[in-house]
């Protein structure tokens, strides 16, 4: 244990290599498809560092020398070092504040020199699946006690709330994703099913009329009762739950939901959800000029209209390569980064969907076997985490190029263009598959 | 540890596996089940032009281009461009004063609310200003530029109601011809043979997709062009048309209302078809289309109508030859059946008893040639008190049979559309008017003279002088003898039958042309013989009322020549002239001998000179046209008034609102389309006319005279 492994290669997963190297490579032609325009030089420009394909093939070259650091490095060291990462990657966040430099309306970009933007957020998952897995992991933490849970649960949320005080709320939402990794690790079913219950009770509320929301509760209510009425009649306390129940809910209907959508979320969050739903916002301010319907096509629903349009105008076979009218002419607005599946669908159609859904989905089962066969739980835990941040990514992403989530600005893993996160993601992985490498340890 | 919880792992894929199987839900149903989002996407990203192919030519019987096509020029101005550029230069190559540049600039922006489109600044260029403006137009770059616009051109200034005019299609043309592929803002044949040939003509579009990105940027060809579709040209049409012919017939006809129609008696062309008034057809080309359209819409005399075949007018003693004709059929006369005439027809009664030129003695061959009223008046009582009817109806109904058989009341299906029937009374029409049983002979018995409830179109007698010629069968007169490419819509097919409605034997028909000789050699028609060709022909002098007013006599003649082997079947009115003999034979013997020997004799120029310079427009018509032509000189007044005012204000005020609104009448004085001299022929609108500071009539360009 204590000798070098002779080779890197020894004990590596391959396959998640294989799938890694798979998905950069449908990236950078889905990249490509978009930003190719006809006539440009060809190897010229990829030599140059100028278009966007070829930036992201440096970035991936990039990547790859990162990834082949960490599979040259020990296992040991992540965990050993986890703790300071996880400063790190917060002394990064709160550096965000005075050094942000404005792009695209977020702030949590820091630029280095003219050409390098650096965004702590994205690096900062690593930092967190690292610091739980740790935290987790420790010897005297007993997470079936409810103190450890809540403090693995503010371990995951402090950055995300510092990533929500730079205007990044969609980022900020990946962190919930690490919910998963605690629930693997025994957190009672019944925080999953309350918060099931409680998006539910929201997108009811948005979508139902508020009052009659209230009288559909208290008719569920009044019926639970009646059903339960025998063992209510041994039972006083269940009556009291129902009641409790009743109340929280008709609470959060009538009061969380509108202060969470006028003094929490952002305007234009709001009207993101809304969109979703296919509604008007209700919770505009008093006084406030209604968006005529031809400068709302402008907003977020013309993203997601031009993006449906792109995907389903591909069909079952797509277009072809580069045949693709809409992402090719600059219909689909930000279609490099988070709306790059239009580019797959359209030109490869439905079944070239289903074929990249495929990867995905072998890429997240084969994280989760991977988890299964650690034996330290520092390795499990933090495989766990990647999974949620992986699949957080991609339902999410993909979620709303067809129209299933709302618009936040996340990319697609791998595939999406953008420096930084490959970067993360790379790392992300290629950290999991050198720990699986020595997944004979125990202890660490 | 490791194994505690591990059955979560199992609750972890599925919840991935639900959200995945969603997610690829919502992708089947946007990329498979719903097809409208590949219809949204060409929408968005492909844009189509229809390419327009040329239109078909129209072509004379010796392959002389009637109608060509040519292309005019547009200037075209963006004003936002045209801040400094050299003014004074620019102006100098137009032939403008700076004044009038700013005048047209400012009226544009004024017109677009907006200086950014580009406009019209001057419409179908001279040549020399197109050729100047070539040369020099890089020095305004961007502001502006030369567009070309396909435009109809017709070498030989004539043939206008013939050929027709194009226009820009409207609603109601798109709702009749809905699988036609015609769009808003096509033009389509509205009027004579551009209509009725339409669908050779306009030949097939083409259509050129191109992409487009969210910008509305064309960004090259669509599929790399591999889906466009080539326009072919329309296919050329070969009339049987004589546009010399055509051309001396319009010039015989200058300052008369009327018409001739000529045609080939063997295989039922058209030779000339004229109709007076008439219009310079290159003057519905240019740029001010629309308002010369309305300009001639709203002249009293009517230049639009195409008498030809749109005016109906009693056939006068022209009709006696079939008269002849039914009654030798009959065998209700022979050709030595002699009627006198003592001065009147006394068969019904002494009131009001038709009168004949000059009484005597007749029998059928000089009962035709000096038009005798009597005689046919009693042959058409006999034919009508014929007693193997029953009664008056079925005799009437026979005698119908004969007239419809000569191609009378009904359309006989020329190629020009809304051709009239004329009318031949019919029992019905009489019952109505008398009630049943109540009515005789005598009732209509003007009928049988040609006057009264019957009427035909100039196209109807010409075609009765070729069944006449033919000896019994006719073939219905048509302009477009075969089409370029063939005659893929069966357009051409009822031209190519020979009608031989009734089986009469060729003596009758020689008896008849013997009386037709005569009209030329001895009779009525004597003062049009044509020296060295054997004419059969007939007078006719029409009576005719306006709201119950008698008016002067139509002139008509009607002929065929020569009479063995006839090439030509010609007939003419001249309304409110006089005697048929008078106007109608001259010009219809002129017509002749054009056709026959391809030129007048010298020593008859001067009957065609005399004939030219009469001015023959009915009084009526003169009436009218003062009428709106002091109304136009008042409104012109007025506004001339305006005019100055504001000119003097501008001098003041540079005010660019007032500057625009002087320019209202801005298509005024010398801004017209530019004038096309026809060989020196004074039928052309006078130059003085245009001239005229007040602009009255200068958009006349109608082949008429000053009043």
């Amino acid at each position: 244990m204590n000798q070098p492994n002779p080779t890197i290669s020894k004990g590596i997963d391959w396959s998640l290599v294989w799938i890694y190297l798979l998905l950069v490579a449908i990236g950078l032609t889905a990249i490509f498809a978009a930003t190719y325009k006809e006539g440009d030089p060809l190897l010229q420009s990829f030599l140059k560092f100028k278009t966007d394909y070829s930036k992201q093939f440096y970035f991936f070259i990039a990547s790859a020398v990162f990834a082949l650091f960490v599979l040259l490095t020990d296992s040991k060291f992540f965990s050993a070092t986890a703790n300071i990462w996880y400063t790190f990657g917060i002394l990064l966040l709160l550096l965000v504040f005075p050094f942000h430099s404005r792009v695209k309306g977020t702030e949590s970009i820091i630029k280095v020199g003219s050409t390098f933007q650096f965004q702590p957020a994205e690096f900062c998952k690593i930092c967190v699946a690292l610091a739980l897995a740790k935290y987790i992991s420790r010897p005297e933490t007993d997470f079936s006690k409810t103190r450890s849970q809540f403090i693995a649960a503010c371990i995951a949320l402090l950055p995300a709330g510092l990533t929500i005080m730079q205007s990044e709320t969609g980022l900020a939402l990946v962190y919930f994703a690490f919910s998963i990794v605690m629930y693997r690790e025994g957190l009672p079913s019944i925080f999953l099913i309350i918060g099931f219950a409680v998006a539910a009770l929201i997108v009811a509320s948005i979508i139902v009329e508020p009052n009659t929301l209230a009288v559909i509760l208290t008719g569920i209510a009044l019926l639970t009762i009646y059903i339960l009425r025998k063992p209510i009649n041994r039972k006083r306390s269940i009556l009291v739950t129902i009641v409790f129940l009743w109340f929280v809910c008709v609470g959060i209907q009538r009061f969380a939901v509108p202060f969470l959508f006028k003094k929490v979320l952002a305007k234009h969050q709001v009207e993101r959800i809304y969109d979703l739903f296919g509604k008007e916002n209700p919770y505009r301010l008093k006084g406030e000029v209604e968006a005529t319907p031809k400068k709302k096509e402008t907003g977020t629903s013309y993203n997601v209209r031009q993006s449906r349009i792109a995907i389903g105008s591909g069909g079952t076979w797509g277009k072809g390569l580069l045949k693709g009218t809409q992402t090719r002419n600059d219909f689909v607005p930000e279609q490099r980064t988070d709306f790059i599946f239009c580019t797959v669908g359209e030109g490869f159609g439905f079944a070239g969907s289903i074929v990249l859904m495929g990867i995905y989905l072998v890429l997240l089962f084969r994280i989760i076997t991977l988890a299964e066969r650690q034996r330290s739980t520092f390795s499990r835990c933090y495989a766990y985490g990647v999974a949620g941040v992986f699949f957080f990514h991609i339902a999410i992403n993909i979620g709303m190029t067809v129209g299933l989530a709302p618009v936040i600005g996340i990319p697609l893993p791998f595939v999406s263009y953008g420096g930084t996160s490959l970067l993360t993601f790379t790392l992300l992985l290629f950290i999991l598959i050198r720990l699986d490498a020595d997944r004979q340890m125990v202890l660490r | 540890m490791p194994a505690f919880n591990q059955s979560r792992s199992r609750i972890i894929r599925l919840i991935f596996l639900v959200a995945f199987l969603v997610i690829v839900g919502q992708l089947f149903y946007l990329q498979v089940i719903s097809g409208k989002y590949q219809r949204l996407a060409d929408e968005n990203a492909i844009l189509k032009k229809t390419v327009y192919p040329p239109r078909g030519l129209v072509l004379d019987r010796k392959k002389n281009i009637i109608v060509n096509n040519t292309t005019a020029y547009d200037l075209m101005v963006t004003p936002s461009m045209a801040r400094g550029i050299d003014t004074a230069f620019f102006c100098q190559l137009l032939d403008i004063d700076t004044a009038e540049y700013r005048r047209r600039i400012l009226n544009i922006i004024f017109k677009n609310k907006s200086a950014v489109r580009s406009s019209l600044f001057e419409a179908s260029l001279s040549p020399e200003k197109f050729a100047r403006l070539q040369e020099n137009l890089w020095k305004f770059q961007n502001a502006f530029f030369i567009q070309d616009r396909p435009v109809r051109s017709y070498p030989f200034n004539c043939a206008a109601n013939i050929v027709g005019y194009i226009g820009e299609v409207d609603s109601s043309y798109l709702r009749r011809h809905k699988d036609d592929g015609y769009q808003i803002g096509d033009y389509a044949g509205i009027t004579g043979m551009e209509n009725s040939y339409e669908k050779a003509l306009m030949g097939q579009r083409g259509v050129q997709y191109f992409l487009k990105d969210n910008f509305n940027r064309i960004k090259g060809p669509y599929e790399g062009g591999s889906m466009d579709e080539e326009a072919i040209a329309g296919d050329n049409l070969f009339t049987s048309l004589d546009i010399e012919l055509q051309k001396e017939g319009e010039k015989l006809m200058i300052n008369k209302v009327g018409s001739i129609v000529a045609i080939d008696p063997k295989t039922g062309g058209i030779l000339a078809m004229v109709s007076s008034p008439t219009y310079d057809p290159n003057y519905l080309t240019g740029a001010d289309r629309g308002r010369h359209v309305a300009d001639l819409n709203q002249d009293p005399r009517l230049p639009f109508l195409n008498r030809a075949v749109n005016a109906n007018y009693s056939p006068g003693s022209t009709f006696k030859t079939l008269q002849a004709l039914v009654g030798l059929h009959e065998n209700m006369i022979t050709t030595s059946t002699i009627f006198s005439c003592s001065g009147a027809f006394y068969g019904c009664g002494t009131v009001k008893a038709m009168k004949c030129l000059d009484p005597g003695t007749f029998f059928l061959r000089t009962a035709i040639t000096h038009s005798c009223n009597t005689y046919f008046a009693n042959v058409m009582q006999r034919v009508i008190n014929n007693p193997k009817f029953p009664d008056i109806d079925s005799s009437l109904r026979s005698w119908n049979r004969y007239m419809y058989a000569f191609g009378l009341g009904h359309k006989l299906g020329v190629d020009i559309p809304t051709e009239q029937k004329g009318n031949i009374p019919t029992p019905e029409d009489f019952n109505k008017v008398y009630g049943k049983g109540r009515w005789g002979y005598c009732n209509f018995r003007s009928v049988s003279i040609g006057q009264g409830e019957v009427n035909a179109t100039p196209i109807q007698v010409a075609n009765e002088m070729a069944y006449l010629a033919n000896k019994g069968w006719y073939i219905i007169p048509h302009l477009v003898d075969s089409i370029d490419g063939g005659d893929k819509f069966g357009l051409l097919e009822r031209f190519k039958v020979k009608n031989v409605p009734i089986d009469i034997p060729d003596s009758i028909f020689t008896a008849v042309q013997d009386g037709m000789q005569g009209v030329m050699e001895t009779g009525t028609g004597r003062a049009a013989k044509v020296p060295g060709i054997v004419v059969c022909g007939k007078t006719g002098t029409v009576e005719n009322y306006y709201r119950g007013v008698k008016q002067k006599n139509h002139s008509f003649f009607a002929a065929f020549a020569p009479r063995d082997n006839p090439k030509i079947a010609i007939m003419c009115v001249v309304e409110n002239s006089g005697f048929g003999a008078t106007f109608a034979a001259p010009i219809v013997s002129l017509m002749i001998e054009k056709y026959l020997n391809d030129t007048i004799a010298s020593n008859r120029l001067g009957i065609e000179e005399n004939l030219v310079k009469t001015s023959l427009i009915p009084a009526l018509m003169l009436k009218k046209m003062k009428t709106r032509d002091s109304l136009r000189q008042v409104r012109m007044d007025s506004l001339e008034r305006v005019r100055i005012k504001l000119d003097d204000l501008d001098q003041q005020d540079n005010d660019p609102v007032t500057d625009t609104t002087q320019t209202n009448n801005g298509g005024g004085p010398g801004n017209g389309a530019p004038v096309k001299k026809i060989s020196g022929e004074s039928f052309m609108i006078l130059q003085a006319d245009r001239k005229s500071n007040h602009g009255i009539a200068k958009r006349n360009k109608i082949l008429s005279t000053e009043v």
